[in-house]
């Protein structure tokens, strides 16, 4: 019987913290199980070495913040048969993203001593801005559970468990006291995807927004709540403001209550 | 005796709780965590909030402290006993391959023997409500009827109404009349502190036999009925359910809907909360290189996308339809799926609504708006 040539997985990286690669290191036990499954040819977090493409599976962390990095990601979809991005960085362009709202010229001038060395992009962009994506993975940091399954549906040929359904369905399933209605802390969770596990309100904090819009986000309604518990335009926009502050449903929320 | 009534002293409540665990059941009752009252495993009378209330309204809940010591002094919270017949995630079975041969293994959980502490009367009408859906029909969930078949409930009589309480609108309470093993009713008079006990199955009066009791008098049951007959009076929410199914079914497209869409988030929480709502997604879980697999039973809910999915996309893609799905399937369409309302009135979807949506004030809003037509017709 012939070998079965086992599906071969590379890890990129554009601009971003490593955090989300790092969840894939995080997945020691199943890591061996990975490893036996795949082949993984390019993962610099955990290996020097590079195995030529194409590959079957590209895991792209990082969201797209200078010219190089531009043309590079390009390269990446040509040689890569699905192109999964994984993370905020990736799927909405990151914690950098802030720099969307403000001239970037300004910062470069304040913080390097010879801006002219500095070549990089007015917007941190995410990934689907650039190239065709066949699957967004959120989160800051990413799920390992959720990052094994999407990897497992792809090597299966079939559609990745991953619900784009509120924070709160997550809460209540797992029994958490609502913290929004019984303590009155503003909470992102009914506007956010689920993924992390509802983690925060189990640490009685409102949700921080890390998975990124749900589907159908009513962002106006919750920020409008948020404001009878008494947070301030600023605090909202603040709020709005995180790691996902480029998608646009939070983008425009954060928007609406800056010109107010 | 079934129907009979003794009193219980507050000081022989825990002999209660301890005669049902030397039968083998496993105690739940209300009990506080993370700043709400929830049904969780309880060993002693201590872990009950003692003199606590709760003061609910759309989209808010806090315990208040009381200025007594009942047991009982709050209404509901949360979570329903929903989380105990019905678990939010339960694992079905799982799959093993081993060489060409695969195995099935079922989930053999242990089923617990659960006794409820404290079950409202509107409770247990959900429940009931939840049988139908469970074990009446064409198709029996084994596992919710597992559970079930083996509860002792211990109702308790609401002598007092929340904030988004509209049972007596549902014919559902303060007073439990059917389905319990035992019914208190919680009496506090100056220093006097007792239950007035309703015996409601042979089962009943069994536990009943190794606790200290008297035979309660004219008087006490009188002043039990004056109790319970106060809460009535003070429900904070109400809902005129006249013609409700045709009402609803006349104003599918009314205006109302999309009002009520653009406050409503889809997030879900109330079909959560709701003592009712029984929908669940089943999913397969597989192991990266194909030799093992589980398939696993959450919680599912109409305000999801994936609900309504079928090939293309999904049918109640706008907040509209999902809302309306919601109210009129709790309102309407379950009397003809079930015989019955799918709504007893709990008020949980009120007070957990993170933005404090009504559903008694979304109906009335469409009756009144039908009566101010009809009037103007009328000239
Ligand atoms: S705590 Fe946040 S995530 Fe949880 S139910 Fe409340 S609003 Fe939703
Ligand atoms: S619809 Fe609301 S009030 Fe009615 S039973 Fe469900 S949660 Fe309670
Ligand atoms: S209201 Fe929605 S979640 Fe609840 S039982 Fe009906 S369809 Fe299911
Ligand atoms: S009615 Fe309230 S609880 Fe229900 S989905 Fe809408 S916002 Fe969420």
């Amino acid at each position: 019987m012939p070998k079965v040539k086992k599906p071969k997985v590379a890890v990129w990286k554009f601009a971003s913290c490593d955090g989300c690669q790092l969840s894939l290191l995080d997945c020691e036990d199943e890591l061996l199980a990975v490893a036996g499954a795949i082949e993984i040819a390019n993962f610099p977090e955990a290996s020097r070495a590079v195995m030529k493409g194409p590959y079957d599976i590209s895991l792209v962390e990082g969201s797209i913040t200078t010219p190089h990095d531009a043309e590079r990601i390009q390269e990446v979809r040509r040689i890569s048969k699905f192109l999964i991005t994984i993370g905020a960085c990736a799927t909405a362009g990151g914690i950098q993203a802030l720099r969307n709202f403000k001239d970037v010229k300004e910062f470069i001038s304040i913080v390097y001593a010879k801006p002219a060395y500095i070549s990089t992009l007015e917007k941190s962009t995410p990934i689907a801005e650039h190239v065709k994506v066949d699957f967004e993975l959120r989160g800051c940091p990413i799920n390992k559970y959720q990052l094994l399954e999407v990897v497992n549906a792809f090597l299966n040929g079939r559609k990745p468990n991953i619900p784009s359904y509120s924070v709160c369905v997550e809460c209540k399933r797992r029994g958490t006291v609502c913290v929004m209605t019984a303590y009155g802390t503003p909470c992102l969770g009914p506007v956010t995807q689920a993924g992390c596990g509802a983690i925060c309100p189990a640490y009685h904090r409102g949700c921080y927004g890390c998975f990124g819009p749900k589907e159908t986000p009513n962002t106006t309604s919750l920020s409008t709540w948020w404001r009878r518990l008494g947070v301030t335009n600023q605090n909202l926009v603040r709020a709005f403001r995180g790691f996902n502050a480029y998608a646009e449903p939070f983008r425009k929320e954060s928007e609406a209550y800056e010109q107010k | 005796m079934i129907g009979e009534q003794v009193l219980i002293e507050r000081q022989d409540i825990q002999k209660l709780l301890d005669v049902l665990h030397q039968k083998g059941y496993e105690t739940v009752g209300p009990t506080i965590r993370e700043g709400a009252i929830v049904y969780d495993q309880i060993a002693s009378v201590e872990e009950l909030p003692i003199g606590w209330t709760d003061e609910q309204d759309g989209g808010t809940y806090r315990l208040k402290r009381r200025n007594d010591q009942a047991l009982f002094g709050y209404v509901v919270g949360p979570y329903s006993w929903k989380k105990f017949l019905h678990p939010p995630v339960l694992s079905l079975w799982k799959a093993k391959k081993s060489g060409k041969s695969l195995e099935i293994i079922p989930n053999s959980d242990e089923i617990p023997q659960y006794a409820f502490i404290g079950v409202r009367s509107c409770e247990l009408h959900a429940i009931f409500i939840q049988d139908r859906v469970f074990t009446n029909g064409k198709f029996t969930d084994p596992h919710y009827q597992a559970r079930r078949q083996k509860i002792f409930i211990i109702a308790v009589n609401c002598v007092q109404a929340g904030g988004t309480c509209f049972c007596v609108s549902m014919k559902t309470g303060p007073k439990a009349t059917v389905g319990f093993d035992l019914a208190l009713t919680e009496i506090i008079d100056g220093q006097r502190h007792y239950f007035v006990v309703e015996v409601g199955t042979e089962k009943g009066a069994e536990i009943l036999q190794k606790v200290p009791t008297k035979p309660a008098q004219p008087s006490d049951k009188k002043s039990a009925d004056e109790r319970v007959a106060q809460a009535a009076q003070r429900m904070g929410r109400q809902l005129d359910t006249t013609d409700i199914k045709e009402l609803l079914y006349r104003n599918l497209e009314h205006p109302r809907w999309d009002e009520v869409a653009t406050r409503c988030l889809t997030c879900a929480n109330c079909t959560m909360v709701c003592p009712t709502c029984f929908c669940t997604t089943v999913e397969d879980v597989t192991d990266l290189i194909g030799a093992e697999a589980e398939r696993v039973r959450r919680w599912d809910s109409c305000f999801t996308l994936d609900f309504s999915y079928v090939h293309g996309g999904s049918v109640r893609a706008s907040v509209k339809s999902r809302y309306r799905q919601w109210l009129t399937h709790k309102l309407a369409s379950w009397i003809d799926q079930f015989g019955t309302s799918g709504c007893v009135g709990c008020g949980r979807c009120i007070t957990w609504c993170p933005v404090g949506i009504d559903i008694t004030e979304e109906v009335r809003a469409i009756r009144q708006s039908e009566s101010a037509q009809l009037s103007e017709r009328r000239g």
